[in-house]
């Protein structure tokens, strides 16, 4: 495997002549894309008898933002060739979320599996990832720019200092360059940024940054002979310590502003609207 | 000694941004509660006259942190500057307001000392001696109250919104500041930032239309926008989107309401579909009324409506371009 890369990736930081970090660099790009199963959209949530958590009989989608890393990832690797491993952590059901990436391209999948995992805070889901892809050799890895359960905007940000990688959040665009990468990130307001940066580095992807791909018969057909390795919670669980934070409680939060809903059937309800529209709104 | 407060604001050339202000605010709050001292801290190339104006305010202490190598912002000065400073301070609580810069360098500053942050928090709670931090999660769904399990310093961001800005409490004799020396060796730099820039100018401004109909992810097809145009038409408004919406190219970037879109604040905000993530309501949530249209009747865009629809849009809308209609031909 490493063979194909003449610098190892640990060299990097040495001041190894450039030349030869660009001939190993130029011709590869192996990443590797956190994603993550979460539940749907419009899922209804509730709270399960901990009280700390939903009850898991939902159904699930994968995270926005990771399905657009995913696609940035196939599309760097079609153009740079390479290879693009998937990587979950979650329950069995989470498997469904690597195996749609087989199917649109990826070329394997690790699945920490395990509903443990699901419950840890953001430096240690790093800290599982870091411990799982030991030994591998990866350029880039990206990650969503958050997650839709938890939200945390963190688990990429926290795997890159644990790695000792240089990382970029809310990216909308990523070029090779000849001594690593050209990433343009997103600002506030309309603003952006680009910003160069060396390899190996990981970039949290803003949902946007492509347009995504279908899976294709074929594709999801080539998904089943792809491999896909498990790792069990208690093979990392000597790289796991305790959770720095706690849910202490989980609740439906409490209105602030008085909402008048309008009920009945359409054509009553469009009557309502139009009655405040002219009467309070005041813009008819 | 007491324990200490610290809140790290946020600056672009010598002008704090409006965030920073509530997170001041947060700390002069907490400060109050715990007996705990609030000191604040400035960093940057040149942050002028800056930590004048945060000394104006009631803080025990303000620190400036300058350094050339910090700016433009990368996230191995701005971590290194801080690293040294907090280690040597050892605040039990460090307060900033969640930009897109501080998310950028939060993560990477609490896993290098070791501890963690809590991160778009929109409140907390002092329960006995327990702090209690207030995160929206599964987009604003539920939300949850959190807790420290770790030995401080506590790293805590606050949500865009959370606190008011204009409520942060002066004090008539200024408070100390002082300079603090930080060592920011130039190698550990790794990133090269570009000057900051706007994608080509915007075709309309939606910051002076005076009703907006917006649409979200229900609208389901590119098609079905033009249900939304008709009804925008029929109002005299202009049309407008979530995210997504733009993200698929079914209305141009200049159409987008929110935190990377335009924030506007118009007599009638219209919403059909949209779920009321935060970095949507940030945008909208100024309008004099709002109205939403949305299946799910827990979706966070009904906290912020005055006048809410729970069921189809599809259903809800035809009728109400006719109604509007009906109205106006009376008038
Ligand atoms: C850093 C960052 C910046 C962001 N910036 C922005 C921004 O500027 N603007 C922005 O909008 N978002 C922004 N987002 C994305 C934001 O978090 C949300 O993902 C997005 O706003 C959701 O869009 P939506 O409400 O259209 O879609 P969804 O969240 O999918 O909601 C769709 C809604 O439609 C309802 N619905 C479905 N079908 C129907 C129907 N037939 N009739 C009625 N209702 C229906 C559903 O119940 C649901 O509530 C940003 C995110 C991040 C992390
Ligand atoms: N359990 C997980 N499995 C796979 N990826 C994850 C997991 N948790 C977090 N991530 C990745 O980290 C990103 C940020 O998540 P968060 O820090 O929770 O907001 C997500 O978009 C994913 O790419």
């Amino acid at each position: 495997m490493c063979g194909r890369f003449p610098t190892p990736v640990v060299v990097l930081y040495t001041s190894l002549s450039t030349l030869t970090r660009q001939d190993a660099r130029s011709l590869l790009l192996k990443i590797l894309v956190c994603m993550k199963q979460v539940p749907q959209k419009d899922a209804p949530l509730k709270l399960n008898e901990t009280g700390a958590w939903i009850r898991e009989d939902v159904s699930y989608e994968v995270n926005e933002p990771d399905a657009y890393a995913l696609e940035e990832a196939l599309r760097q690797k079609e153009k740079h060739s390479g290879e693009v491993v998937v990587i979950t952590a979650g329950p069995a059901h989470a498997q469904q979320v690597l195996r749609e990436a087989l199917a649109k391209g990826a070329d394997r999948a690790i699945h920490l599996e395990d509903a443990s995992f699901v419950r840890l805070d953001a430096i240690n889901t790093a800290r599982a990832f870091a411990a799982a892809i030991k030994g591998e050799k990866f350029d880039l890895i990206f990650t969503g720019l958050q997650s839709d359960d938890y939200g945390y905007a963190q688990t990429g940000v926290v795997l890159a200092e644990l790695l000792g990688w240089p990382h970029a959040t809310i990216i909308m665009q990523i070029e090779k360059s000849d001594s690593g990468i050209r990433v343009k990130r997103e600002l506030e307001a309309g603003y952006f940024q680009f910003v160069e940066m060396p390899l190996p580095a990981l970039l949290t992807i803003q949902s946007g940054i492509n347009k995504l791909r279908y899976a294709t018969l074929i594709g999801i057909k080539q998904a089943k002979n792809k491999p896909l390795r498990k790792v069990t919670f208690p093979e990392l669980q000597s790289a796991i310590g305790s959770n720095m934070q706690k849910i202490e409680r989980l609740y439906v939060p409490q209105k602030t502003k008085n909402t008048e809903f309008l009920e009945g059937p359409p054509g009553e309800v469009a009557k309502k609207l139009a009655e405040k529209l002219r009467n309070e709104v005041r813009v008819l | 000694m007491p324990d200490i407060i610290l809140v790290v604001v946020e600056q672009r050339e010598g002008k704090l941004n409006r965030v920073s202000w509530e997170t001041l605010t947060a700390g002069q709050a907490l400060a109050a509660e715990t007996g705990w001292t609030l000191e604040a801290a400035v960093l940057g190339s040149r942050t002028g006259t800056l930590a004048k104006e945060v000394a104006a305010k009631k803080v025990a202490k303000v620190y400036v942190i300058e350094s050339p190598k910090l700016e433009p912002y990368t996230p191995d000065a701005f971590v290194a500057a801080l690293k040294q400073f907090i280690s040597s301070k050892q605040p039990k609580l460090v307060l900033m307001p969640h930009t897109y810069q501080v998310r950028d360098f939060v993560p990477k500053l609490a896993t290098a000392m070791d501890r963690t942050a809590i991160s778009d928090c929109i409140g907390y709670k002092k329960e006995g001696d327990k702090l209690l931090l207030t995160r929206q999660m599964f987009q604003g769904k539920l939300a949850a109250d959190v807790s420290f399990a770790c030995d401080p310093p506590w790293f805590v961001t606050f949500q865009n919104g959370a606190f008011r800005g204009d409520k942060v409490e002066a004090e008539s004799s200024a408070a100390p500041v002082e300079a603090v020396d930080v060592e920011i060796p130039e190698n550990i730099i790794r990133n090269k930032p570009h000057e900051v820039f706007k994608e080509a100018k915007q075709a309309v401004d939606l910051t002076q239309a005076e009703i907006i109909v917006a649409v979200g992810r229900g609208i389901k097809e590119q098609k079905n926008i033009e249900i939304a145009k008709q009804l925008a038409e029929a109002l005299g408004g202009e049309i407008a989107a979530s995210r997504p919406i733009c993200d698929s190219g079914w209305l141009p970037m200049d159409r987008q309401i929110g935190s990377s879109g335009q924030t506007v604040a118009p007599k009638l905000y219209l919403a059909l579909g949209i779920s009321g993530a935060i970095q949507h309501i940030v945008g909208m949530k100024g309008a004099r009324t709002i109205i939403a249209v949305n299946k799910d009747s827990e979706a966070p865009i009904f906290e912020i409506a005055d006048y809410a629809v729970v069921g189809n849009l599809f259903d809800i809308v035809p009728p109400l371009i006719e109604e509007v209609k009906k109205v106006k031909g009376a008038s």
